[in-house]
């Protein structure tokens, strides 16, 4: 992995009619590349070959519980937000064999289950979901025990990020000082800028790698009237961005609130239905699953995402721990907002609205820290 | 897969944790009608080094792999010695292992119960049901070292006189004057001559210096909690009460989430706690 990011490469400006020479350039490097597409009417990541499969000219509405593409009036590659899959099923697959167990004689042996990773590039990447790229490793990789899964598809991550000029509906990364820009953990950055008929991309180098990159395809100097421009479409999306979460002492503050009444008044709504974790870029939690081929000679052991959401989660002998929903959603909403800090050194949030969009009953996260935090919402009497 | 005896000395490979080390069932010990210890053994007898109150993972070939306390004395760490009731679907298939088995083992995890800070202290041992399994590796460790520690009292509840475990150590521990051991059962049935009730009961009557005592607690939750309040009617301080803490548990590395408790993994921040630094937690419900 290579994130540190040095801002002293010379940024450049790169025609948007070249920004296929940078997908040339990554696939002569040995790179595949995943990137946004759209596919069942939504915008989701997967594997592309040219620029040609990106979404230009499509923009996505959010809203609580509501997602819709729809055409735009220019031909942006990339004027739209998040989908509902995040980057994490590359690196923490849903489903994955964890190890492999073979009977030998009265015994049996174990092994790493096999598998073939292959270097790529997370092309179109936005700032929220690389802050989340960054969050998981703390979990996976940073601590004593390392996920050998998650490292070794990790090591094999290129990045080139895009910042957001134009923010969704449900997008509040400004609170979470994870965009509207990305700040570090790049290989390259791509200010999309379209003005006056001219559609152009800044890049910018983060690392030695992504420099070699960019080397290869054609760009100008960019002036300083393009750098200030690029600046300013992201700091004029940081402005459009309404929905915030007030996160001045968080943590104390979820903590105390654990019975406020709004729990229950959220549980009313909630279906446990699990949608949040899935679309959420950092929820990490899993299940491990055993199964043994017909004839019992093979057993593997898969890991699959799981959610606090469900009652299998807290389930030990007798029972689950948090058998009511509203214990549920609070572990939920507690867990990302408040014991993450403690847990790992930042918020498990990155703001970038998923949660909102798919939740079928349109619960709204800021909404809830809003309504906790205000204390004025008492529980309806029944 | 060849396991060298370095790797199993330290446990786990830190970058393969998914990774099993191989254990052999070298003997299997009936307690009660549900509940049996096995002692695993590696092939080349490096074993495992443990202190008490950590857990493994244990892992059944085709079936799962659950939590289970190491219920053995940690002066030998060529045995893991487990005592495991047969609940579900993991441990009712590790009833069915025979001698010459093998058991998939990660670990040792986790934190352990206090035994270094207990030194020249009073130690209280309060266990309910299978919780006596996870505290028996202190009681070796106390006994082994008794000059070092002040009183030691244990109060051990059972269900019903059937559901006692390790009943012929109880006796032999009862048979010292220098520890003081209460067995109470909440149902009596058959012969049975000793205490009826709760095992909070016994704590009103224990003898011990409250402000030089360290307990250790470890049973079903809602006996934690009475616990506790008996012990602090007997000003015993926040500080000096340890609980053992049990959630799902799916990882043991701080990597499934399926253990926490509020901003805890009781796998790595526990399964051993000390109350004061987590009295907030065990007083809320469903966290
Ligand atoms: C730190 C720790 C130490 C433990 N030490 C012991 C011990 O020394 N002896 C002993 O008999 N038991 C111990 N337990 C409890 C033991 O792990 C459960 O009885 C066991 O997981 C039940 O699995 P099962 O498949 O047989 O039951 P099922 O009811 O079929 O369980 C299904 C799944 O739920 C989970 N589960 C169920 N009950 C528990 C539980 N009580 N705790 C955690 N997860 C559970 C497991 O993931 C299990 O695979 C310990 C638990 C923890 C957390
Ligand atoms: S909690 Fe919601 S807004 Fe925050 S990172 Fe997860 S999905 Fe995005
Ligand atoms: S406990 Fe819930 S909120 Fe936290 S990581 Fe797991 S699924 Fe996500
Ligand atoms: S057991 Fe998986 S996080 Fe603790």
């Amino acid at each position: 992995m290579n994130n540190s990011a040095k801002n002293d490469y010379p940024p450049g400006l790169i025609r948007a009619d070249d920004l296929e020479h940078l997908l040339k350039a990554l696939g002569a490097g040995g790179f595949r590349i995943q990137a946004p597409v759209i596919r069942d009417q939504s915008i989701v990541i997967d594997e592309i070959k040219s620029a040609g499969e990106l979404p230009a000219g499509w923009t996505d509405e959010q809203n609580r519980g509501h997602y819709r593409i729809k055409r735009r009036s220019d031909n942006a590659y990339f004027g739209y937000v998040v989908g509902p899959y995040s980057w994490k099923k590359f690196l923490f697959p849903p489903s994955t064999a964890i190890l492999e167990a073979k009977r030998t004689g009265n015994g049996f042996q174990v092994s790493a289950a096999a598998e073939t990773v292959s270097p790529t590039a997370f092309f179109g990447i936005r700032p929220c979901d690389l802050r989340a790229l960054q969050i998981l490793d703390r979990v996976l990789i940073g601590s004593e025990y390392r996920d050998p899964i998650y490292q070794k598809r990790r090591e094999q991550i290129l990045i080139v990020a895009v910042n957001c000029t134009e923010p969704g509906g449900n997008c509040f990364c400004t609170s979470m000082e994870s965009g509207p820009g990305a700040a570090e953990g790049y290989d390259i950055v791509l200010t999309e800028m379209i003005d006056a008929g001219q559609h152009n991309f800044l890049a910018q180098a983060g690392t030695e790698r992504g420099n070699l990159i960019l080397q290869q395809v054609p760009s100008e100097k960019a002036t300083s009237d393009a750098l200030k421009s690029a600046a300013e479409a992201v700091q004029m999306a940081a402005r459009k961005i309404s929905k915030k979460i007030d996160t001045a002492d968080i943590k104390e503050m979820l903590y105390a609130n654990a019975e406020h009444p709004r729990w229950e008044d959220v549980a009313k709504q909630c279906l446990s239905c699990a949608n949040c974790t899935l679309v959420c870029p950092t929820c990490f939690c899993a299940n491990i699953d055993d199964y043994t081929d017909l004839t019992g000679e093979t057993a593997t052991r898969v890991r699959r995402w799981d959610s606090c959401f469900t009652l299998d989660h807290s389930y030990i002998h007798g029972g689950s721990i948090r058998s009511s929903v509203r214990a549920r959603y609070r572990q939920w909403l507690t867990h990302k907002l408040a014991a993450w800090h403690d847990q790992f050194g930042s918020s498990g949030c990155v703001g970038c609205g998923r949660c909102i969009t798919w939740c079928p009953s349109g619960i709204d996260i800021t909404e809830e820290v809003a309504a906790i935090r205000s204390g004025t919402v008492k529980a309806k009497a029944i | 897969m060849a396991t060298t005896l370095e790797k199993i000395k330290e446990g786990l490979d830190r970058s393969q944790p998914w990774m099993p080390n191989l254990f052999r069932v070298e003997r299997i010990r009936k307690e009660t009608y549900d509940t049996f210890t096995f002692d695993l053994e590696t092939s080349d007898g490096a074993g495992c080094a443990f202190q008490p109150g950590q857990f493994n993972m244990l892992y059944i070939y085709g079936v799962g792999e659950v939590p289970i306390s190491i219920s053995g004395d940690p002066k030998n760490s060529r045995t893991l010695v487990h005592t495991i009731r047969a609940v579900g679907t993991v441990t009712k298939n590790m009833r069915q292992l025979k001698r010459g088995d093998l058991v998939g083992v990660r670990g040792p995890f986790g934190r352990p119960w206090p035994v270094e800070d207990a030194k020249g202290h009073d130690v209280i041992i309060v266990a309910g049901g299978i919780g006596l399994a996870p505290l028996r590796p202190v009681i070796y460790h106390l006994l082994a070292h008794r000059e070092q520690y002040g009183k030691i009292i244990l109060h051990y509840g059972a269900r019903t006189p059937d559901d006692i475990l390790f009943r012929q150590e109880l006796e032999t521990w009862r048979a010292r004057f220098d520890f003081d051991v209460q067995v109470t059962v909440d149902r009596s049935t058959g012969s049975w001559q000793g205490n009826v009730g709760v095992v909070t009961l016994l704590i009103p009557k224990a003898t011990f210096d409250p402000l030089q005592t360290i307990a250790m607690v470890c049973g079903p939750e809602i006996m934690m909690r009475f616990t506790v309040l008996e012990l602090l009617k007997r000003d015993l301080t926040e500080e000096n009460i340890f609980l053992s803490g049990e959630r799902n548990m799916k990882c043991g590395i701080g990597h499934c989430g399926h253990c926490q408790f509020g901003h805890l993994f009781v796998c790595n921040d526990g399964p051993v706690f000390r109350y004061s630094d987590t009295a907030d937690l065990f007083k809320k419900r469903e966290i």
